[in-house]
Protein backbone atom coordinates (compact mmCIF):
# COMPACT_ATOMS: atom_id res chain seq x y z
CA UNK A 1 0.00 0.00 0.00
CA UNK A 2 2.75 2.46 0.96
CA UNK A 3 4.58 1.42 -2.16
CA UNK A 4 1.49 2.15 -4.20
CA UNK A 5 1.01 5.65 -2.71
CA UNK A 6 4.65 6.38 -3.28
CA UNK A 7 4.21 5.35 -6.86
CA UNK A 8 1.27 7.66 -7.49
CA UNK A 9 3.11 10.52 -5.77
CA UNK A 10 6.02 10.13 -8.14
CA UNK A 11 3.58 9.93 -11.02
CA UNK A 12 1.82 13.09 -9.81
CA UNK A 13 5.09 14.99 -9.43
CA UNK A 14 6.05 13.95 -12.96
CA UNK A 15 2.72 15.07 -14.39
CA UNK A 16 2.85 18.40 -12.54
CA UNK A 17 6.30 19.04 -13.97
CA UNK A 18 5.13 18.07 -17.44
CA UNK A 19 2.16 20.42 -17.39
CA UNK A 20 4.34 23.22 -15.97
CA UNK A 21 6.69 22.65 -18.89
CA UNK A 22 3.75 22.77 -21.31
CA UNK A 23 2.51 25.98 -19.70
CA UNK A 24 5.93 27.52 -20.27
CA UNK A 25 5.58 26.75 -24.00
CA UNK A 26 2.16 28.38 -23.95
CA UNK A 27 3.51 31.55 -22.39
CA UNK A 28 6.33 31.66 -24.96
CA UNK A 29 3.88 31.25 -27.84
CA UNK A 30 1.67 33.95 -26.29
CA UNK A 31 4.67 36.34 -26.20
CA UNK A 32 5.33 35.50 -29.88
CA UNK A 33 1.70 36.20 -30.81
CA UNK A 34 1.83 39.60 -29.09
CA UNK A 35 5.10 40.35 -30.88
CA UNK A 36 3.69 39.36 -34.31
CA UNK A 37 0.58 41.48 -33.71
CA UNK A 38 2.64 44.54 -32.78
CA UNK A 39 4.85 44.09 -35.87
CA UNK A 40 1.76 43.89 -38.10
CA UNK A 41 0.23 47.06 -36.61
CA UNK A 42 3.53 48.94 -36.86
CA UNK A 43 4.02 47.86 -40.49
CA UNK A 44 0.62 49.35 -41.37
CA UNK A 45 0.50 52.31 -38.99
CA UNK A 46 4.07 53.62 -39.15
CA UNK A 47 5.79 51.85 -42.04
CA UNK A 48 5.83 53.63 -45.38
CA UNK A 49 5.75 50.60 -47.66
CA UNK A 50 3.87 49.81 -50.84
CA UNK A 51 0.58 47.90 -50.31
CA UNK A 52 1.92 45.11 -52.51
CA UNK A 53 4.61 44.51 -49.91
CA UNK A 54 2.64 45.12 -46.70
CA UNK A 55 -0.44 43.00 -47.50
CA UNK A 56 1.39 39.69 -48.10
CA UNK A 57 3.61 40.45 -45.10
CA UNK A 58 0.77 40.95 -42.60
CA UNK A 59 -1.08 37.94 -44.05
CA UNK A 60 2.01 35.84 -43.42
CA UNK A 61 2.21 37.12 -39.83
CA UNK A 62 -1.47 36.21 -39.35
CA UNK A 63 -0.89 32.68 -40.66
CA UNK A 64 2.08 32.16 -38.32
CA UNK A 65 0.04 33.43 -35.39
CA UNK A 66 -2.87 31.13 -36.22
CA UNK A 67 -0.52 28.14 -36.45
CA UNK A 68 0.75 28.98 -32.95
CA UNK A 69 -2.85 29.17 -31.68
CA UNK A 70 -3.84 25.86 -33.27
CA UNK A 71 -0.74 23.84 -32.42
CA UNK A 72 0.00 25.19 -28.93
CA UNK A 73 -3.14 26.73 -27.45
CA UNK A 74 -5.50 24.19 -29.04
CA UNK A 75 -3.03 21.30 -28.46
CA UNK A 76 -2.85 20.11 -32.08
CA UNK A 77 0.84 19.34 -31.45
CA UNK A 78 -0.20 16.54 -29.06
CA UNK A 79 -0.92 12.92 -29.92
CA UNK A 80 -4.43 11.81 -30.83
CA UNK A 81 -5.29 14.82 -32.97
CA UNK A 82 -5.56 13.06 -36.34
CA UNK A 83 -9.33 13.54 -36.66
CA UNK A 84 -9.17 17.24 -35.63
CA UNK A 85 -6.49 17.81 -38.26
CA UNK A 86 -8.62 16.12 -40.92
CA UNK A 87 -11.67 18.24 -40.03
CA UNK A 88 -9.81 21.51 -39.68
CA UNK A 89 -7.67 21.21 -42.79
CA UNK A 90 -10.70 20.19 -44.86
CA UNK A 91 -12.34 23.38 -43.58
CA UNK A 92 -9.23 25.40 -44.43
CA UNK A 93 -9.12 23.91 -47.94
CA UNK A 94 -12.75 24.84 -48.61
CA UNK A 95 -12.06 28.28 -47.10
CA UNK A 96 -9.11 28.86 -49.44
CA UNK A 97 -11.12 27.85 -52.53
CA UNK A 98 -14.07 30.05 -51.46
CA UNK A 99 -11.89 33.10 -50.88
CA UNK A 100 -9.98 32.55 -54.12
CA UNK A 101 -13.21 32.14 -56.06
CA UNK A 102 -14.94 35.21 -54.62
CA UNK A 103 -11.94 37.48 -54.95
CA UNK A 104 -11.32 36.57 -58.60
CA UNK A 105 -14.51 35.77 -60.52
CA UNK A 106 -16.86 38.35 -58.99
CA UNK A 107 -15.48 41.35 -60.86
CA UNK A 108 -14.61 39.56 -64.08
CA UNK B 1 -13.78 5.19 -14.34
CA UNK B 2 -17.26 6.39 -13.52
CA UNK B 3 -18.03 9.91 -14.76
CA UNK B 4 -19.22 11.32 -11.45
CA UNK B 5 -16.70 9.51 -9.28
CA UNK B 6 -15.07 11.77 -6.68
CA UNK B 7 -11.44 11.99 -7.72
CA UNK B 8 -8.28 13.25 -6.08
CA UNK B 9 -5.22 14.84 -7.65
CA UNK B 10 -3.60 11.37 -7.62
CA UNK B 11 -6.46 9.51 -9.30
CA UNK B 12 -7.35 12.28 -11.78
CA UNK B 13 -6.31 11.09 -15.28
CA UNK B 14 -3.66 12.93 -17.31
CA UNK B 15 -6.12 13.64 -20.14
CA UNK B 16 -9.40 14.17 -18.27
CA UNK B 17 -11.12 15.51 -21.41
CA UNK B 18 -10.71 12.15 -23.15
CA UNK B 19 -10.97 9.75 -20.20
CA UNK B 20 -14.63 8.85 -20.83
CA UNK B 21 -16.48 7.83 -23.98
CA UNK B 22 -18.65 10.94 -23.69
CA UNK B 23 -15.51 13.08 -23.48
CA UNK B 24 -14.02 11.41 -26.55
CA UNK B 25 -17.25 11.97 -28.50
CA UNK B 26 -17.36 15.62 -27.46
CA UNK B 27 -13.77 16.08 -28.55
CA UNK B 28 -14.32 14.61 -32.04
CA UNK B 29 -17.70 16.26 -32.50
CA UNK B 30 -16.43 19.64 -31.47
CA UNK B 31 -13.54 19.58 -33.91
CA UNK B 32 -15.98 18.63 -36.68
CA UNK B 33 -18.03 21.67 -35.66
CA UNK B 34 -14.91 23.87 -35.81
CA UNK B 35 -14.25 22.62 -39.36
CA UNK B 36 -17.79 23.74 -40.24
CA UNK B 37 -17.25 27.10 -38.53
CA UNK B 38 -14.14 27.58 -40.67
CA UNK B 39 -16.30 27.24 -43.78
CA UNK B 40 -18.92 29.63 -42.37
CA UNK B 41 -16.34 32.33 -41.70
CA UNK B 42 -14.65 31.64 -45.05
CA UNK B 43 -17.86 32.55 -46.89
CA UNK B 44 -18.15 35.77 -44.87
CA UNK B 45 -14.50 36.70 -45.45
CA UNK B 46 -14.81 35.94 -49.16
CA UNK B 47 -17.91 38.17 -49.40
CA UNK B 48 -16.12 40.94 -47.55
CA UNK B 49 -13.06 40.72 -49.79
CA UNK B 50 -15.25 40.90 -52.88
CA UNK B 51 -17.28 43.90 -51.69
CA UNK B 52 -15.04 45.99 -49.43
CA UNK B 53 -14.40 48.68 -52.05
CA UNK B 54 -18.12 49.18 -52.81
CA UNK B 55 -18.87 51.78 -50.13
CA UNK B 56 -21.38 53.79 -52.24
CA UNK B 57 -21.91 57.23 -50.68
CA UNK B 58 -20.80 56.11 -47.20
CA UNK B 59 -17.27 56.42 -45.78
CA UNK B 60 -14.54 54.13 -47.12
CA UNK B 61 -12.52 51.79 -44.93
CA UNK B 62 -9.58 54.25 -44.81
CA UNK B 63 -11.83 57.05 -43.55
CA UNK B 64 -13.51 54.77 -41.02
CA UNK B 65 -11.03 52.54 -39.24
CA UNK B 66 -8.76 53.64 -36.41
CA UNK B 67 -5.77 51.48 -35.56
CA UNK B 68 -5.62 52.16 -31.77
CA UNK B 69 -9.11 50.74 -31.15
CA UNK B 70 -8.46 47.64 -33.29
CA UNK B 71 -5.13 47.19 -31.50
CA UNK B 72 -6.67 47.36 -28.01
CA UNK B 73 -9.43 44.92 -28.99
CA UNK B 74 -6.84 42.52 -30.42
CA UNK B 75 -4.74 42.65 -27.25
CA UNK B 76 -7.78 42.04 -25.04
CA UNK B 77 -8.87 39.01 -27.05
CA UNK B 78 -5.32 37.61 -27.19
CA UNK B 79 -5.01 38.00 -23.41
CA UNK B 80 -8.33 36.19 -22.94
CA UNK B 81 -6.93 33.32 -25.00
CA UNK B 82 -4.01 33.07 -22.56
CA UNK B 83 -6.30 33.15 -19.51
CA UNK B 84 -8.30 30.22 -20.90
CA UNK B 85 -5.02 28.32 -21.43
CA UNK B 86 -4.23 28.96 -17.75
CA UNK B 87 -7.64 27.61 -16.85
CA UNK B 88 -6.89 24.35 -18.70
CA UNK B 89 -3.50 24.19 -16.96
CA UNK B 90 -5.25 24.25 -13.58
CA UNK B 91 -7.77 21.68 -14.79
CA UNK B 92 -4.94 19.24 -15.58
CA UNK B 93 -3.55 19.87 -12.09
CA UNK B 94 -6.98 19.20 -10.56
CA UNK B 95 -7.28 22.69 -9.08
CA UNK B 96 -10.96 23.50 -9.49
CA UNK B 97 -10.94 26.93 -7.77
CA UNK B 98 -8.12 28.31 -9.91
CA UNK B 99 -9.70 26.85 -13.04
CA UNK B 100 -12.94 28.71 -12.26
CA UNK B 101 -10.99 31.88 -11.47
CA UNK B 102 -9.18 31.91 -14.82
CA UNK B 103 -12.40 31.14 -16.71
CA UNK B 104 -13.88 34.11 -14.85
CA UNK B 105 -11.02 36.33 -16.04
CA UNK B 106 -11.61 35.07 -19.59
CA UNK B 107 -15.26 36.12 -19.29
CA UNK B 108 -14.28 39.60 -18.05
CA UNK B 109 -11.85 40.11 -20.93
CA UNK B 110 -14.39 38.79 -23.43
CA UNK B 111 -17.03 41.15 -22.04
CA UNK B 112 -14.71 44.17 -22.36
CA UNK B 113 -13.94 43.15 -25.94
CA UNK B 114 -17.66 43.01 -26.68
CA UNK B 115 -18.25 46.40 -25.03
CA UNK B 116 -15.58 47.96 -27.26
CA UNK B 117 -17.13 46.35 -30.32
CA UNK B 118 -20.56 47.75 -29.46
CA UNK B 119 -19.00 51.20 -28.98
CA UNK B 120 -17.24 50.82 -32.34
CA UNK B 121 -20.39 49.82 -34.25
CA UNK B 122 -22.33 52.67 -32.66
CA UNK B 123 -19.58 55.10 -33.63
CA UNK B 124 -19.59 53.86 -37.25
CA UNK B 125 -23.35 54.14 -37.55
CA UNK B 126 -23.07 57.80 -36.53
CA UNK B 127 -20.48 58.29 -39.26
CA UNK B 128 -22.97 57.00 -41.87
CA UNK B 129 -21.58 53.45 -42.13
CA UNK B 130 -24.67 51.25 -41.78
CA UNK B 131 -25.59 47.68 -42.69
CA UNK B 132 -28.10 48.86 -45.31
CA UNK B 133 -25.97 51.76 -46.59
CA UNK B 134 -23.67 49.92 -48.97
CA UNK B 135 -22.33 46.50 -49.97
CA UNK B 136 -19.23 47.29 -47.90
CA UNK B 137 -21.46 48.03 -44.88
CA UNK B 138 -23.43 44.79 -45.24
CA UNK B 139 -20.32 42.66 -45.66
CA UNK B 140 -18.51 44.39 -42.78
CA UNK B 141 -21.31 44.14 -40.21
CA UNK B 142 -22.11 40.58 -41.20
CA UNK B 143 -18.50 39.38 -40.85
CA UNK B 144 -17.50 41.30 -37.70
CA UNK B 145 -21.00 40.94 -36.23
CA UNK B 146 -21.01 37.15 -36.66
CA UNK B 147 -17.71 37.07 -34.81
CA UNK B 148 -19.17 39.31 -32.09
CA UNK B 149 -22.18 37.01 -31.80
CA UNK B 150 -19.78 34.10 -31.29
CA UNK B 151 -18.08 36.04 -28.49
CA UNK B 152 -21.45 36.72 -26.87
CA UNK B 153 -22.42 33.06 -27.13
CA UNK B 154 -19.06 32.07 -25.62
CA UNK B 155 -19.62 34.42 -22.68
CA UNK B 156 -23.05 32.92 -21.96
CA UNK B 157 -21.58 29.43 -22.29
CA UNK B 158 -18.70 30.13 -19.87
CA UNK B 159 -20.98 31.75 -17.30
CA UNK B 160 -23.39 28.79 -17.51
CA UNK B 161 -20.48 26.37 -16.97
CA UNK B 162 -19.14 28.33 -13.99
CA UNK B 163 -22.52 28.68 -12.27
CA UNK B 164 -23.73 25.17 -12.95
CA UNK B 165 -20.54 23.48 -11.72
CA UNK B 166 -19.71 25.85 -8.85
CA UNK B 167 -20.79 23.32 -6.19
CA UNK B 168 -20.02 20.15 -8.09
CA UNK B 169 -16.25 20.48 -8.25
CA UNK B 170 -14.11 18.98 -10.98
CA UNK B 171 -14.87 15.46 -12.23
CA UNK B 172 -14.82 13.55 -15.48
CA UNK B 173 -18.37 14.66 -16.22
CA UNK B 174 -17.54 18.35 -16.53
CA UNK B 175 -13.82 18.31 -17.46
CA UNK B 176 -14.61 17.71 -21.20
CA UNK B 177 -17.16 20.55 -21.08
CA UNK B 178 -14.55 23.04 -19.88
CA UNK B 179 -12.01 21.70 -22.36
CA UNK B 180 -14.38 22.10 -25.32
CA UNK B 181 -15.19 25.64 -24.20
CA UNK B 182 -11.50 26.52 -24.21
CA UNK B 183 -11.19 25.14 -27.78
CA UNK B 184 -14.15 27.30 -28.81
CA UNK B 185 -12.59 30.37 -27.23
CA UNK B 186 -9.26 29.86 -29.00
CA UNK B 187 -11.10 29.38 -32.28
CA UNK B 188 -12.81 32.77 -31.78
CA UNK B 189 -9.35 34.25 -31.35
CA UNK B 190 -8.13 32.53 -34.54
CA UNK B 191 -11.00 34.14 -36.46
CA UNK B 192 -10.21 37.53 -34.92
CA UNK B 193 -6.57 37.28 -36.04
CA UNK B 194 -7.84 37.16 -39.62
CA UNK B 195 -10.40 39.90 -38.99
CA UNK B 196 -7.86 42.37 -37.64
CA UNK B 197 -5.48 41.52 -40.50
CA UNK B 198 -7.94 41.36 -43.41
CA UNK B 199 -10.53 43.93 -42.32
CA UNK B 200 -8.68 46.52 -40.25
CA UNK B 201 -5.04 46.41 -41.35
CA UNK B 202 -5.72 45.73 -45.04
CA UNK B 203 -8.55 48.28 -44.88
CA UNK B 204 -6.07 50.92 -43.71
CA UNK B 205 -3.55 50.01 -46.41
CA UNK B 206 -6.23 50.24 -49.10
Amino acid sequence: MTNNTNHSNVDLAYRRRKSAEEMKHHVISFALMIFLTIIAFIAVGYGDFSPYLVVPFILLLAVVQVILQLYYFMHMNQKGHEAPKLFLFTGVLIAAVTVLCYSTIIWW
Amino acid sequence: MHVEEKLTAETFPAEPEKATLEGKNKFIGFWLFLGGETVLFASLFATYLALNKSHASGPSSQELFELPLAFIMTMILLASSLTSVYSMYHMKNFNFKKMQLWIGLTVLLGASFLALEIYEFNHYVHLGHTITGSAFGSAFYLLVGTHGAHVLFGLCWAIALMVRNSKRGLDLYNAPKYYVFSLYWHFIDVVWVFIFTVVYLMGMVG
